[in-house]
């Protein structure tokens, strides 16, 4: 540092350091504006489909506002008897789903993560690879044969238990990295004071891994909400399918798709998920950095 | 490290015994010889071990079941409609006024045909399944050599007698036979043809009662749309492997039997391989796809087919090769998904001619190809006779009758066509003109990998391929799936 | 054992915990009792089915026609078509550039500058983007691909109308590009969902005396945040690299076309083998696929582990 030029010390002074800073401020808060515009554009428009097409008496392969605005597309849609049971059934399925997931794959996680296994993480990611082999058609007959064998055809049960099965992998896997980023200096004060294991998964662990116990609900319900390939090969009573079998109702005789019921259809299919994501958002919250409860 | 080895022995001892309750209970994957109950489509669980005789003492309240993939308000509605609100009260008061207690249920799922079907195998293969069931007409052999389904004489002696037969024309009854026995009755069945736009032939300077005897004929007309007609496509036959058993259907099997030969040939027992009549195929298919008569990215996008009907019905194409399918379903003004109001007078149709007059297979100058499906008795049925009664019911004359409420179509039974398609010229046109030419495709396993690779070289002979070497691919690929002996080459 | 108690001093955090302390934190009867539950149903409904298909690998099974009656074990027949088959290498190449195009570049990527920029920022516009992105990985299949293809038309699209009333052909002439800027807007959500929750699990005080210090953003993003988050990042790594490995969506968008551009293994196993029920080839297929997520995350592992 030179006596005679000393470092300009932060001030009202406009020297050229200081107003670089501000012009690089000023930079990076377009960028984030631009950022933001171009991303949002880049995830609204490709929806625009969906908003103008159920609406429309006419609606084609292009995104076009109405050239004849109706309302009678929805009215067509609940000639179907099954439309609006098909979602209920959706939001059992994917209830069922999620509460089953969670509540074998939270202590699941805990124990894996707290247990030194040799090739542990190893054999969880060959489940996780199994679950990419049970998740795709060629499983078909071997699914629907044990599924026959255990009496739970056409069941709700049985498709629960079926999906459970093949996205538990994955939920321990997710779960785990929450449970190990705990310091386990909690568990072991609440040992001292006597807690059992049940109680320190129930009150220590699982609110420190809040947020992951969100994330994976959330994409269980994601999953199950569009699973077409279960409930099509497990049921067979048409007032128990979920909505992802019943959208492929409304294709005519010849293949083709019926844009008028389709897209409004996707639109209700649509709705129930974002609200269940707003619910657990704002209850649960996806933002929440677990302390030390007293 | 004991602690530790203990829990991974004892984790492993669970799994162990968690797949190995598993297994055992999963042993019996073959189809069982006993029936569950037949009301496989409720929402009782299956699998009740029985060696009753065939039918339930009289008396006895009876479920029986129909699966379809139809579902009201939505797939195939009409027929969805008709089993609900007329088949099955019919039915059920019928079997009432005799002293038989029978409800009858119905399993309808709307959803792509690939997946009915697996649905069907499914519950086949473990012996359940409902009682009367939809079937394509080219899945019959598949699943009797599955051993899924059984001749109807089989299941019940008495089906021969029906008086139904009669009204149903061999052809048809052949679309769901196998090695000469009957599986089922038909429900229908469907022509192909061509459709012209008059508007657009108009302006072509082309007439509006044309009438082409040779495929020459309708590359002219193209030639002709091609070059005073701008922005309009002259010709859309389907092509590539985007549009599926589409292509076969209505264009390559049907350009097929034109030169002269049916795809499979059944006193040979050979397909058609690398022949000269594959060669004028796919060289007509070249033809019109690298000179401007087709659009070939029609042929190439995932809704192609979706998009042909959209622009015929927007007159941007001259030429369609379709199924009647296109006049019921698609520019139906009345619930059509394309609508056309002036269709009786901007459309024009006549039949698709052979590569030149008379060489078409049976000496024909003209030619089509025809699909269709019907109805199949389940071999696990635990009530045959009553579940004959309901399939013989739906085919009789008054049921189909209801069935075409009104609206014209060509069924499976000669005295419901006479007396109802005479208000519909298109109907009309296909019984009494494409039906007797028809074709209809062989019903084996192995035909729909076979038109997976007739679909394959006819867009590749318009994406650089010569006509040889598509031809050569195709017929190494035929030679894989069925064995050197039952391939004709050289032609 | 050592006997629980406050003699015992703590162990000081990120030693390795000998096993007598973890064995006294978790019981062995605990665990059992924790990993019993989900290793039930992961047994029955998971491993048992996997393993029957990997069988059917071996067989000629089919769904329908005589195979179905009588399948006859072929050995490795099934294998040696599939890998002698040069389509099976144009997927395997088309699929390699989907996944790291769309999910490593795309959605890792995008998904965590998401979550990175809405850790400080609330307000309505914050909300209402996180939807939009949400609800794009909502929307089921079937729906989306018209979605798309509508967005991405030739003469009608909106994407063509947005640039100006363009006529680019998308979907014929750039395939791959179009699909992976798909698959990148379809699956942000869960990356950022995995990538928000991880940041909140870092304790605000670190980062609160790194700026303090005069670390800049980039500095604190590089130095504190993504070691620590670095266990998550691999997991999601993992996790989005398989499942856009088995996607099947883009079939519905492009039908592997054209000219099998867009061919991904999924695409492949459907029209190779699906298509027709051929599920014993289907089954080798989807091994094959196996033992090739299995070498990309052992890579995955190697980069990510390697750097301590």
């Amino acid at each position: 540092m030179d006596r005679d030029h000393p470092t300009p010390t932060p001030g009202p002074s406009r020297g050229p350091s200081e107003s670089a800073l501000q012009v690089r401020r000023l930079l990076s808060r377009i960028g984030f504006y631009l950022f933001i515009v171009i991303v949002g554009a880049y995830f609204a428009l490709p929806m625009l489909w969906l908003v103008f097409a159920p609406f429309d008496a006419h609606p084609t392969l292009a995104a076009a506002a109405p050239s004849a605005f109706t309302l009678g597309n929805f009215s067509d849609l609940l000639k179907n008897p099954n439309a609006l049971r098909s979602l209920a059934n959706s939001v059992v399925l994917a209830g069922a789903t999620m509460v089953l997931v969670v509540a074998a794959a939270a202590p699941a996680a805990y124990a894996l993560s707290r247990v030194r296994i040799p090739g542990r993480d190893l054999l969880l990611y060959v489940l996780l690879l199994f679950s990419s082999v049970v998740t795709g058609t060629a499983a078909m007959v071997p699914l629907f044969l044990l599924v026959f064998d255990l009496g739970l055809i056409n069941t709700h049960v049985g498709v629960i238990l079926v999906l459970a099965g093949g996205l538990m992998p994955a939920g321990i896997f997710i779960l785990k990295d929450f449970v190990d980023s705990m310091p386990k200096s909690y568990e072991e004060s609440a040992r001292v004071f006597g807690a059992s294991s049940f109680q320190i998964l129930r009150d220590i662990v699982l609110p420190y891994a809040r947020p992951g116990l969100a994330v994976i609900a959330v994409w269980v319900v994601v999953n199950v909400w569009s699973n077409f390939l279960i409930p099509f090969i497990l049921i067979r009573d048409p007032g128990l399918m979920p909505a992802a079998v019943v959208v492929y109702n409304f294709y005519t005789e010849g293949g083709q798709a019926d844009l008028r019921l389709l897209s409004s259809f996707g639109l209700l299919y649509s709705i129930p998920v974002v609200v269940m994501y707003l619910f657990v958002n704002r209850r649960y919250g996806f933002r929440f950095y677990g302390g030390i409860k007293g | 490290m004991n602690a530790n080895r203990r829990l991974v022995r004892m984790t492993a001892l669970l799994a162990t015994a968690a797949l190995v309750v598993t297994a055992c209970s999963g042993s019996s994957s073959s189809p069982s010889a006993s029936a569950p109950a037949s009301s496989a489509g409720g929402n009782q669980p299956s699998s009740s071990p029985s060696g009753q005789p065939s039918s339930s003492p009289a008396g006895a309240p009876i479920t029986l079941t129909i699966a379809a993939n139809a579902v009201v308000g939505g797939k195939s509605d009409q027929e969805a409609a008709w089993i609900t609100n007329y088949v099955i009260p019919t039915f059920e008061k019928q079997m009432a006024a005799q002293g038989e207690n029978v409800t009858v249920k119905f399993n309808g799922t709307g959803v792509a045909d690939e997946q009915y079907k697996a649905q069907l195998a499914l519950d086949l293969k473990s012996g359940s399944g409902a009682d009367v069931f939809d079937m394509d007409g080219i899945w019959i052999g598949e699943f009797a050599q599955a051993n899924y389904i059984k001749p109807l004489n089989q299941i019940l002696p008495a089906a021969d007698s029906w008086d139904g037969w009669s009204q149903i024309t061999p052809a048809v009854q052949a679309n769901l036979s196998y090695q000469g026995q009957r599986y089922g009755i038909s429900s229908g069945t469907d022509g192909r043809f061509l459709y012209f736009n008059k508007d657009v032939f108009a302006k072509a300077g082309l007439p509006a009662d044309w009438a082409p005897t040779s495929w020459q004929d309708i590359l002219t007309a193209a030639q002709a749309i091609k070059s005073k007609v701008p922005g309009v496509t002259p010709l859309q036959i389907d092509a590539g492997t985007a549009m599926g058993e589409a292509t076969t259907a209505q264009g390559f099997l049907p350009l097929l039997v034109g030169t002269g030969v049916k795809l499979y040939d059944e006193s040979t027992q050979k397909w058609q391989g690398n022949t000269t009549q594959i060669q004028d195929v796919l060289n007509f298919y070249k033809q019109v796809y690298t000179t401007g008569l087709g659009d070939p990215q029609i042929q190439l996008a995932a809704k192609g087919r979706d998009q042909s009907f959209l622009e015929f019905s927007q007159l941007k194409i001259g030429i369609l090769a379709e199924g009647d399918y296109m006049w019921r379903g698609v520019i139906n003004p009345t619930g059509g998904v394309n609508p056309m109001q002036n269709r009786s007078t901007e459309v024009g149709w006549t039949l698709m001619p052979a590569k030149t007059a008379g060489s078409g297979v049976n000496g024909q100058g003209f030619v089509s190809i025809s699909g269709g499906g019907g109805r199949v008795l389940n071999p696990n049925t635990k009530n045959p006779k009553e579940a004959w009664a309901l399939l013989s019911f739906m085919a009789s004359k008054d049921a189909v009758l209801q069935y075409t409420n009104g609206q014209p179509q060509i069924t499976q039974r000669n005295d419901v066509n006479s007396q109802i398609l005479s208000s519909d010229p298109v109907l009309t046109f296909v019984a009494t003109k494409v039906l007797p030419l028809t074709v209809y495709r062989p019903g084996f396993a192995v035909y729909p990998q076979v038109s997976q690779a007739l679909q394959l070289a006819s867009q590749e002979v318009f994406n650089g391929k010569s006509v040889s070497d598509a031809a050569t691919e195709y017929n190494n690929t035929l030679v894989k799936l069925v064995g050197a002996d039952h391939v004709a080459s050289g032609g | 054992m050592s006997p629980r108690g406050a003699e015992l001093p703590s162990p000081p955090r990120g030693a390795s915990t000998p096993p007598e302390a973890s064995a006294t934190a978790l019981q062995t009867r605990g665990a059992v009792a924790f990993l019993t539950p989900s290793l039930l149903l992961i047994g029955v409904f998971l491993v048992f089915p996997a393993l029957w298909t990997l069988y059917l690998g071996i067989t000629d099974y089919r769904l329908t026609g005589i195979q179905a009656a009588q399948p006859q074990v072929i050995g490795l027949d099934n294998y040696t078509s599939a890998l002698g088959d040069p389509a099976f290498a144009n997927s395997l190449w088309v699929t390699l550039l989907y996944v790291l195009g769309s999910a490593v570049v795309g959605q890792l990527g995008l998904g965590f500058a998401l979550a990175w920029t809405f850790r400080r920022w609330r307000g309505p516009a914050r909300n209402a983007l996180e939807v939009l992105v949400i609800t794009a990985w909502i929307i089921p299949s079937s729906v989306v691909a018209f979605l798309w293809i509508a967005f991405l038309d030739t003469h009608n699209g909106t994407l063509n109308a947005a640039l100006g009333n363009a006529d680019i052909p998308w979907l014929f002439s750039w395939p791959l590009l179009s699909i992976v800027v798909f698959n990148t807007w379809r699956g942000t959500a869960f990356s950022m969902l995995l990538c928000g929750g991880a940041l909140n699990t870092l304790p605000p005080s670190h980062l609160e005396t790194a700026r303090l210090a005069g670390a800049s953003s980039w500095q604190q993003l590089r130095d504190i945040v993504l070691p620590s988050i670095r266990g998550h990042i691999l997991t999601n790594l993992l996790l989005i690299s398989l499942w856009t490995f088995n996607d099947f969506t883009p079939y519905l968008i492009t039908a592997g076309g054209p000219n099998f551009a867009t061919d991904t293994l999924p695409v492949y196993i459907f029209r190779n083998a699906l298509i027709n029920f051929q599920l014993g080839y289907g089954a080798a297929i989807s091994a094959i696929l196996l033992v090739i997520n299995l070498v990309i995350a052992l890579v995955y592992l190697r980069l990510l582990r390697a750097r301590s």
